[in-house]
């Protein structure tokens, strides 16, 4: 065990100096760090808050995957003090690799600090600390910050916990379904609805910055795109003309929203300013056009189309210059995805049953993610390695959200409340 | 005093609705909003549309049906499909003064966009077969529901059968 977390350290120092001479961050979850390693994570000392905290710490820790995190019931506790000096030896004794201490207490300002700490417990060091300044109302996610910091310095990869999803929440029978936007944290918690389920929504998508959203809404019996403010509530028609406009997205300075709108029996793809006016148009070929999505440099926009028979994937360039096919497998693939890393796409594949797939950005390394009777409607983590999506139940379409590891291993199914479908998973939270 | 009148009527134009049609009740539209105005507001709320449900069911009476049905993946007209097409443009011309939402509908077996697209392509084939019959453009107004209002709840090719399907409503 102590060997094992030697070599694994090893790997994580190799893994950090490889980042800073700028490589490309490892794709794939895990990469070299792809074990079970055990965590053993406390109550933390100095508030009664101190028991959640480390509860939430244990159970992001859980959902990536990678570790065996333990406790905090069942493990001894220890003092403020020796939050950042544990007493290494009697840690090893119970056989865990790694220890999440740290400690809470009050700030001048009202506010309460929550200090992380990750100890190698092996080689007997500290690995990194950091302190989170919080209200005590907003604990978790000062627990969500600290399972980021020892996600993200165990594995070498971007943090991905303290984010927040949108989706579209779903009761009722399949044939008079209410559907309503929701917004959570990425772990569940904190679910609220922001619309009332007067209208049918779908597709609701974050903005680069996470402070507002774009949806469809179908309004005067059109679906209508329409501009959310997330701190205020306030929204409004993205596109002038009463149009029928879906499959909204931003562009990644947030300036823009690509749209699909459909007219005479042909759907095209346009771009529009958030501030409004005239939608520019980016596509004309005769066929469906649609599910546009722009690569992170925001210098082009992958999207599908039937224009060959089938819907298939094309590229283009963010003007709707040089469109080129990219998907050649069999089947059909529908509803593409850019990574926020920029190499891979996520998309539906239909071959029978829908899968959640990715493939090499230039096209080709296709790989399939899931295997249930419908997953569609693929959302990227914003560290690129989990694929959000939604799953249909065969009969009485019940509908639920559904996390995959890129890198390979089963699908989580996400705690909502009620069904859920259309997920887009926020960048990390400020 | 007279908004609570409205929600009364509103109430019961929603229970002869679910009466007389196979899609489900209509979202209630807004007391103290005027149907459609400015197509350019960015106004939600100034953008409803109000069914006439007793002319839906004459409609279904004396045409003999507001809906005609599409193949997979498909958006021609078969020739049940114009004969109803045609037997609903002759309704449309002997009833002034009202408007048709031509809808168009898709099975759960698309993927939720595609299927936007796929409705609208179903609304258009309808739409373009009404004009051809001397209904004008100016009566009627396409929209897509893609697959977010099925009518059979099954997931086999008789239910998906019944969901794809084009609907004529009548509207204000």
């Amino acid at each position: 065990m102590r060997m094992i977390l030697s070599l694994l350290l090893a790997g994580i120092a190799s893994t950090a100096i490889a980042q800073d001479v700028s490589e490309p961050a490892p794709e794939l979850v895990g990469g070299s760090v792809r074990t079970n390693v055990a965590i053993a994570v406390p109550v933390m000392p100095g508030d009664a808050l101190g028991r959640q905290v480390s509860e939430v710490i244990v159970s992001d820790l859980r959902s990536t995957g990678l570790f065996t995190p333990l406790g905090p019931g069942g493990l001894p506790g220890y003092s403020v003090e020796e939050a950042g000096n544990p007493a290494y030896p009697s840690w090893r004794n119970a056989g865990v690799s790694a220890l999440v201490s740290g400690y809470i207490e009050p700030r001048a300002d009202g506010r309460m600090t929550v200090a992380c700490y990750l100890h190698d417990v092996t080689a007997g060091r500290e690995l990194t600390h950091q302190g989170f300044a919080v209200t005590s109302a907003n604990w978790r996610q000062a627990a969500h910050k600290c399972a980021d910091l020892v996600y993200s310095r165990l594995s070498g990869q971007q943090p991905f916990l303290d984010t927040r999803v949108v989706y579209v929440a779903e009761t009722g029978p399949k044939n008079n379904r209410q559907k309503r936007i929701a917004l959570m944290d990425s772990d569940g918690s904190n679910n609220r609805y922001l619309t009332v389920g007067r209208n049918t929504v779908v597709t609701p998508r974050f903005s680069p910055r996470g402070d507002k959203l774009v949806y469809v809404s179908y309004i005067g019996r059109k679906p209508r795109v329409l501009l959310y403010d997330v701190a205020s509530g306030q929204e409004r028609l993205l596109i002038p003309g009463n149009h029928i406009t879906f499959a909204p997205r931003f562009s990644p300075s947030g300036r823009d929203v690509v749209f699909s709108m459909a007219e005479n029996g042909n759907t095209d793809i346009y771009m529009v300013s958030v501030n409004g006016g005239q939608p520019r148009r980016l596509t004309s070929a005769p066929g469906a056009d649609t599910s546009p999505s722009f690569s992170p440099d925001g210098r082009q926009i992958v999207f599908e189309s039937d224009r060959s028979g089938t819907q298939q994937l094309y590229v283009m360039s963010s003007d709707g210059g040089g469109q080129r096919r990219i998907s050649f497998g069999g089947g059909r693939y529908a509803s593409p995805v850019w990574s926020p890393t920029g190499n891979m796409i996520a998309f539906t594949k239909i071959a029978g049953p829908f899968r959640i797939g990715v493939m090499n950005a230039g096209g080709g390394g296709e790989r399939i993610l899931t295997d249930g009777w419908q997953d569609e409607g693929p959302s990227w983590a914003p560290n690129g390695q989990f694929v959000m999506f939604h799953r249909t139940a065969q009969g009485a379409g019940a509908t639920r959200l559904y996390a995959v590891p890129v890198g390979g291993g089963s699908a989580r199914i996400m705690p909502t409340p009620v069904g859920g479908s259309d997920p887009s998973w926020s960048p990390i939270n400020n | 005093m007279k908004k609570s009148i409205l929600i009364g009527m509103t109430a019961v134009a929603l229970t002869l609705g679910a009466c007389g049609r196979k899609t489900p009740p209509a979202e209630i539209p807004p007391v103290e909003q005027p149907p459609a105005t400015d197509p350019n507001s960015t106004d939600p709320n100034s953008l409803e549309v109000v069914e006439l449900p007793a002319l839906q069911a004459d409609l279904v009476a004396k045409a003999g049906s507001d809906t005609i049905y599409f193949g997979t993946d498909e958006y021609s007209l078969d020739q049940a499909s114009q004969a109803t097409l045609a037997a609903q443009a002759r309704w449309l011309l002997a009833t002034p003064n009202v408007r048709a939402s031509i809808e168009g509908h898709a099975d759960e077996r698309g993927t939720r966009e595609y299927n936007q697209a796929l409705g609208e392509r179903r609304a258009n084939a309808t739409r373009d077969f009404l004009l051809s019959q001397g209904v004008p453009a100016d009566r009627m107004t396409v929209t897509s529901w893609g697959k977010e209002r099925p009518v059979a709840t099954g997931s086999n090719e008789e239910a998906w059968a019944q969901n794809r399907r084009a609907v004529t409503v009548i509207i204000r």
